[in-house]
Parts: structure tokens; sequence; C-alpha cells
């Protein structure tokens, strides 16, 4: 990654999420792609910076202090302002076998999210799906 | 069917003989016929089947193997010996008795050969049928309960292992994610962006070592490798350095450790083991502790041996989590812990020590009031 595409992109993201090293890892590698991040290691605390923040896209992990935090964060912030996107990410599928998936219409109407990953991702991935969200 | 009979204590029996007298007769000696196995807590008894040729012997038992197979050597079809050549291979508890007419010798050996378990000869009293059935009775019971056993072993050992795995992967994973963010200069050519990360990334190597530590720990003593020297101690003093190692810990966040008991507590004991008990416990009672918390041990002699409890003012647990605590890595996941750092192999290692010792460990808790745990050792006093 040379310096010249560092520091291309602008805005404020969350990452919400309670895996102490992944929420470093990406705020790391995010805030050198030039973005504002504001992290959370809960759903509690996420809540909280959006009390007096506002962010222009959202990154969550599904489990936190309760199996379904990040669904409920996500609710609130679709609630606040409904064209926020989330991109929400799980270790679920890998830890547990239970497969949760965003792709059908009737899934997507209960998730919430505009898209769901499975951890791990990759970060060139989830980059894509930024630029994608930010700037069409 | 084989886990059905462990339960129940019934055999299955195939009697192949061309007689159907000798059939009925095999069937009435064993139908009330009862073999007491105190040592596995079991009465066996016996239901009989009977087939009039090996060619039907062999087209039941595709259905399904007996327990006991009592085989006529001489049958209208293929012989006895035949029979026992073409039983499926692999892993059955399946005991024949080879039933001779003539008491022939060489028949008997060429059956036990082919791996039947004992023969019978021609004409028998059913006394004598019962003792032979008896006897194989008793091995098909064992061999059954051996493999049980084995199966189980494996089984336990399978799930330590993947669990391990699962538990050395995840501290790798985040070492080498950071590894790569470094490679990458993916925070930037500032050096002090990645601090946080090779913080973590030691944090977590740390982690790792502690587990690899406490496996070969717990293994050495499981294995009984480890050698045990009995010698005067002071429990108390072990106890004091104890609290010393976890000082720092404490101090940082605020938590007072106390120490009650005797000037001195001397007793018979592997020193290093009396250590390892108490470390493991005064660095569970601050690691799950609240900031500004006390930890108390108190160290007792008692008749005979000593009692070492240690209490703190944590977290503590909620019963169900209380039940499950000596399993190995067993660590409580929730909000309270997510940020301590553990094993999940220190009490496993405490009560493994205690029970070398004649001893054993309890524990009370309450959520958010804390816990206590107690070690109780058999250990002759010295001095």
């Amino acid at each position: 990654m040379s310096e010249a595409k560092a520091k291309r992109h602008q805005g404020t993201l969350l990452v919400a999420d309670d895996d102490d090293d992944y929420r470093l890892q990406l705020v790391l590698q995010l805030q050198r792609e030039g973005f504002r991040v504001l992290e959370a290691d809960s759903a509690q605390a996420a809540e909280a910076l959006l009390q007096r923040e506002t962010i222009d896209l959202a990154i969550v992990d599904v489990v936190m202090e309760n199996w379904d935090s990040g669904f409920t964060l996500c609710y609130h912030i679709k609630q606040k302002n409904p064209r926020t996107p989330v991109i929400m990410v799980t270790a679920v599928s890998s830890e547990t076998g239970i497969d949760i998936d965003a792709a059908t219409d009737e899934e997507r109407s209960w998730v919430k999210a505009d898209v769901l990953f499975a951890k791990p991702v990759r970060f060139e991935q989830l980059l894509n799906q930024i630029e994608h969200f930010l700037h069409g | 069917m084989a886990d059905q009979a462990a339960v129940t204590g019934r055999l299955r029996v195939l009697v192949v003989d061309d007689e159907p007298g000798m059939c009925r007769g095999v069937a009435r000696a064993l139908e009330r016929f009862a073999v007491p196995e105190p040592d596995l807590g079991l009465t066996v008894s016996f239901s009989v089947a009977q087939a009039a040729s090996g060619e039907e012997a062999l087209a039941m038992m595709a259905q399904g193997l007996p327990d006991l197979l009592l085989l006529d050597h001489k049958l209208p079809g293929i012989s006895g010996i035949e029979v026992l050549e073409r039983l499926p291979a692999g892993e059955h508890d399946l005991q024949t008795i080879m039933i001779t007419a003539y008491a022939s010798l060489e028949t008997a050996v060429t059956a036990i050969k082919r791996g039947a378990y004992d023969f019978l000869p021609k004409p028998f009293t059913p006394d004598e049928l019962r003792a032979v059935v008896r006897k194989a009775a008793h091995a098909v019971v064992l061999a059954r309960q051996a493999r049980q056993l084995a199966a189980e072993k494996r089984q336990v050992r399978f799930q330590f292992i993947s669990v391990l795995g699962h538990e050395l992967k995840a501290p790798l994973g985040a070492i080498e994610g950071y590894l790569r963010i470094m490679r990458d200069r993916a925070a930037g050519s500032e050096l002090a962006a990645y601090d946080e990360a090779v913080a973590r990334s030691l944090v977590r190597a740390d982690q790792m070592r502690k587990l690899i530590e406490d496996l070969l720990q717990l293994t050495r003593i499981e294995s009984g490798q480890r050698a045990r020297t009995l010698a005067p101690t002071d429990a108390m003093a072990v106890l004091r350095a104890a609290a010393e190692t976890v000082q720092p810990d404490a101090q940082a966040r605020g938590i007072s450790v106390t120490l009650a008991g005797p000037v001195t507590l001397p007793v018979l004991a592997d020193a290093t083991e009396l250590e390892i008990i108490a470390n493991n416990l005064l660095t569970n009672a601050v690691k799950y502790n609240r900031d500004g918390g006390t930890v108390t041990a108190t160290l007792a002699s008692a008749a005979p041996g000593l009692t070492l409890t240690v209490a703190d003012t944590g977290i503590g647990m909620t019963a169900e989590e209380t039940a499950r605590l000596f399993g190995e890595f067993v660590r409580m996941r929730n909000a309270k812990t997510k940020h301590i750092l553990g094993s999940g192999l220190g009490l496993s290692i405490v009560k493994k020590l205690a029970e070398l010792n004649g001893g054993s460990v309890t524990v009370a808790s309450t959520p958010d009031a804390g816990t206590t745990v107690t070690v109780a050792l058999a250990l002759p006093a010295a001095g």
C-alpha cells in the first residue's frame, strides 16, 4: 500500500466489536485509509457514542455483551438515520455453525443490516464495501 | 442393541444345531439362568434364538450379531468351522462356544484357532452347559466394558485436543493480524502508531505461553511423571510467598490481600505442589476480584493435614457456573470476564494436586459478591 493511496477517504465510521484485537486491527487499517474511527467494545458503549456523534457508516459485531447485541444496535442506528449503512460482521457461523445470512429480502427485513460478513473478513473486501456504500 | 444389553445385562444367544431337541434343551437350560456380575453392578440373563443350519445362522447374524454363539460343529450344510470363518470381521464382543459331537480334541483346537472362545463336548448336562456359558458371558461383559471405557477415553481426549487447538489458535491469529498490519505499514509510517499493536501482541503471546505452561504442568501431574518430594515444609511460608507473587497485580487494582493462620504450619509435603495450589488460588482471587476488593487467605491445620481457604470479593459465579468450574478449559465467559486472561486449566491443576494429596477442593460463590475456594489436604504433620 503506497503513501499516495493512503488518506484518500473521509468520513466517520463506528466500529463496535468486543474482540479487542479484531477491533484494534480494523481501526488501525481504517485510520490509515483516512477515516475518522469511533471505537466501542460493547453495544452499550456504541449507543453512548451515538448520542453525541453523527456517523457515516457502522461496522457492528453481532455477538457482544449479548448474543444479539449487534442486531439491537443496528436497529437503533437505523432508527436514528435509516440511511446510515450498517455492515455486520460475525464469528457466529464459524464458532457455532449457525448460519446467519442476509441474502433474501425476508432475512434483510429483520436483520436490518445492509450487509453481513462472516469473520474472518478480508480488509480489502470490507473496504470495497465501505467505498461502495459511501460513494455509490 | 449392544448398549441396551449393557444396561439390562441381557445377552443374546444363538444356538446353531440341526437337532431341534438340542436347541430346545439349550433354550430351557438358559431360560431362567442368571449370572451375577457384582463388580459391574448387574445380573446377566439370556435370550435364546435358534438356527438349524450354518447358512441360516449366517443369514440371521447378517441382521445383527448375538453376544454368544453356541455352534455345533457337525451341521447339514456348511460346517461349524466354516461358519466361524465367515463371521464378519471387526469390532464386536461375540464369543463362540463350539459344540463337538465326539469331544474330538482336533476339532476343538481348530475351532479355538478360528476364534472360538471355548468348546463343549456332546453329550453335556445342563449344568455343564451353564458353566461354560457363565465363563463366556463374563468374557463378553468384560470386553464390552473395556470397549466402552476406551471409547469414552478417546472422546474425552478428542474434546480436550479440539478445545486446546482452538485456545491456541485464537491468540496466534491475533498476533498474525498485528504482524501483517506492521508488515504492510497499514497504520502509516509513524512508529508510535504501532505501539498498541505491539503491546497487544505481547499480551496475547503471554497468554499463549501461560496456557502451554499450565498444559505441561497438568500433563506432568496427570501422568505421574512429576517427581514428588515429601519434605518438612512450612505451609504458611509457602502462602506468604504466593501472596508476595500476586502483590503487584493486586496493588495495581487497589486489592488488599490479607493472610490469616498460625505463625508457622509445618507439614510433610511436596513444597512445589503447595506453591502451585496457593499461587493458583491467590491469582484467581485477584484476577476475578473487583477493583478495591479484598482477598482473604486462611490457612489452618486440620486432622489430618491442612485447609487453605481463599475468599475474594469479586464477580462471583452462578450455581450453574460453579458446577461447571472444574472442567478443563472452562473459563466463565461473560461480559464480566471478557478482559480477564486465563488458561482455564488452573483449577483443574489444583484439583488434581489436591486429589494426589488425598484431599479435595470445594467452591462456594455468589454472583457479584465473591467466591470462596477451600482446599483440604491430608498431609502428615512434620516437626
